[in-house]
């Protein structure tokens, strides 16, 4: 497993210059270049059809929803702008953003923090004092929850949390510490960083692999020359091999923010937004307007507002990350 | 040099190694409860609770749940519906990273930033009027609306991922194929397809296990008990609260292995593809 990465990252290392050197030949050759890009715009036809029908058009019905009062059936009533003066009086929508930025930090900063330190942990100390075999054995591991179905370990957990018969407060009455025993999820105190604790559990794996990954392609030299001139295990982590990795690390914190606001399964499986409304987060409510309230421009108003959120924070990332890179 | 590393083992490298040991043990707790209680007879559960060691071998929390779960009925949908979605959405992939990738069609930065976007765009503003547009045209609780939105949603990060591994393909061989008076479709399917196979297995993969895994749509898409994938199922079963301990780690038994099966059959393949979707 651990070979295969390797070779791969290697292989694309090697190849990368010289397929520039090719990619900049055959920009510049030949004047009929446009015309022979054009007649490849066929194969882009199935993909424009679909892209319109499946994204494009629901993406400006949803906005144009949020601007009216409807039910779901009959005509759609224009409401301007009430749907959104509604959301910022709202403090069910307040709570569902704040509780959003702790998910933020549950599945995209403590990760990518922990997966940094692990993954630098497996790589530098495991995999070279003891065995690369044990480092990439303890990588799967951390990485199985992964490949779990949201829902699947959802149910799991809510299972292992049970006031009742969950396997945690079993455990603590067993060792004497019954006084430890708590409904987890059920105090409006403790719900939130429960959700946090599991969400933690399920993602620490993808940053670890990815950053394992990143470091298979770093510079040993640059490593070893700042451990000569006597520099920390922190400090070459910090200013050797972060700046090294930096591609990775935006990827990952991306990707993560993006999946954090999609933290629907959780919420539905595990607490249902509740108690009260102590774990509502955006994706939630709006589920809940559309299908439960009925209120849909009320729901199309908080979709959008996500939407708005994904939109800046992706576009932020990539400007950040090409700036980086060029 | 190794060996002389490997005597070099100070308190802090078994200290870290102690660490890392506790941090995989703590992960795996919750798959070892669900393998002590799956085939635990309830009596056994009742008096000893979900940590002690099963007395007996009793599978009939999961034959409960796969019962009232239907679940042969949802395995099938799943592997119908994640099937049909990697096949399609590679499919549509390489047809629009051909054109973005070795095409070079004018404005495809913008293009592909498009495709980068739609990927990340939160579901939740799509799905009403998706399920809205899905009872216009008939195509509500079916397979096939599903089927439909993911091989789009797939194929966005397809797209954005192959274009830039097309980006590279060897010229070379491109213009050997067109001295042989290869058009532009064959040389699509008998020479970038057949070079290109690794990354589509990735994607194949990939594509296979996203949508296997996914829960929002599928669970607004597919209402009626024939239609549901197995993470709906699960998921609805939850929700009624008829779940008791035991059919729930029956139930989380059945939802976890296969994706335990596709982990260990792909775990080369899925290793080296999150390591291709970093680097880009």
């Amino acid at each position: 497993m651990l070979a295969s990465t390797v070779t791969a990252v290697a292989q694309r290392r090697r190849s990368g210059p010289r397929v520039r050197d090719s990619a900049a030949r055959g920009a510049g050759s030949g004047a009929g270049a446009g015309s022979r890009s054009a007649a490849y715009l066929t194969y882009l036809l199935p993909a424009t059809i679909l892209f319109t029908v499946v994204i494009a058009i629901p993406l400006v019905m949803n906005v144009y929803t949020s601007f009216t009062d409807w039910t779901g059936v009959g005509p759609r009533q224009w409401a301007g702008l009430a749907n959104y003066r509604q959301l910022v009086h709202d403090s069910e929508f307040w709570a569902s953003m704040w509780h959003s930025l702790a998910l933020v930090a549950a599945m995209a900063v403590v990760p990518a923090v922990v997966g940094l330190l692990v993954a630098a942990a497996l790589f530098d100390v495991i995999a070279k004092r003891f065995s690369p075999r044990v480092a990439s054995v303890l990588r799967a591991c951390i990485y199985l929850p992964q490949v779990l179905p949201i829902i699947v370990a959802a149910i799991v957990w809510g299972w292992i949390l049970d006031p009742q018969y969950g396997a945690l407060n079993v455990a603590l009455r067993d060792v004497g510490l019954g006084f430890l025993a708590h409904d987890l999820l059920g105090d409006p105190n403790t719900a939130l960083l429960t959700v946090m604790a599991v969400l933690i559990w399920f993602q620490l794996g993808y940053p670890v692999v990815i950053f394992m990954a990143a470091l298979q392609r770093t510079d040993p030299a640059l490593g070893e020359a700042a451990e000569i001139d006597g520099a920390t295990w922190r400090q070459r982590l910090l200013r050797v091999t972060v700046p090294q990795i930096r591609p990775e690390i935006y990827v990952v914190l991306l990707t993560c923010t993006v999946a954090s606001l999609r933290a629907f399964g959780w919420i539905y499986a595990l607490t249902g937004g509740g108690p009260g409304v102590a774990t509502q987060v955006p994706s939630y409510y709006s589920y809940q307007s559309f299908f439960t309230n009925l209120d849909v421009g009320y729901g199309s108003a908080i979709a959008t507002v996500m939407t708005l959120i994904i939109l800046v924070v992706s576009v932020v990332f990539l400007w950040l990350q090409r700036r980086h890179a060029g | 040099m190794s060996t002389q590393l490997a005597r070099n083992r100070g308190p802090a490298a078994w200290l870290t190694l102690t660490a890392l040991a506790v941090v995989a043990v703590v992960i795996l707790i919750p798959f070892a409860l669900i393998a002590l209680n799956a085939f635990k007879p309830p009596a056994d559960y009742s008096a000893h609770g979900p940590l002690s060691f099963p007395d007996g071998f009793y599978t009939g929390g999961i034959k409960t749940f796969w019962d009232t779960a239907d679940f042969g009925r949802a395995l099938w949908n799943s592997i119908l519906i994640s099937g049909s979605v990697c096949v399609l959405a590679v499919l549509l992939s390489i047809l629009n990273a051909y054109a973005l990738g070795i095409g070079r069609v004018k404005g495809r930065t913008w293009i592909l930033g498009a495709f980068l976007i739609a990927n990340f765009l939160p579901q939740e503003g799509l799905v009403y009027p998706l399920y809205d547009l899905a009872k216009e045209f008939g195509l509500y609780d079916t397979r096939l609306s599903v089927i439909i939105i993911f091989t789009v949603i797939q194929a966005a990060f397809g797209t954005y991922l192959l274009s830039s591994v097309l980006s590279t393909f060897p010229s070379e061989l491109l213009e050997a194929a067109r001295m042989d008076g290869a058009g532009r479709a064959r040389i699509l399917w008998r020479v970038v397809v057949p070079v290109s196979r690794p990354t589509l297995g990735v994607l194949l993969v990939f594509f296979f296990i996203w949508t296997w895994n996914e829960f929002f749509l599928p669970l607004v898409f597919l209402v009626s008990n024939q239609n549901q994938t197995v993470p709906v199922a699960l998921g609805t079963l939850q929700g009624q609260h008829i779940m008791n301990p035991l059919t729930t780690s029956g139930a989380a038994l059945l939802g976890v292995f296969p994706t335990i099966i596709f982990f260990l059959i792909f775990q080369r393949t899925l290793t080296r593809g999150v390591t291709v979707g970093a680097i880009k």
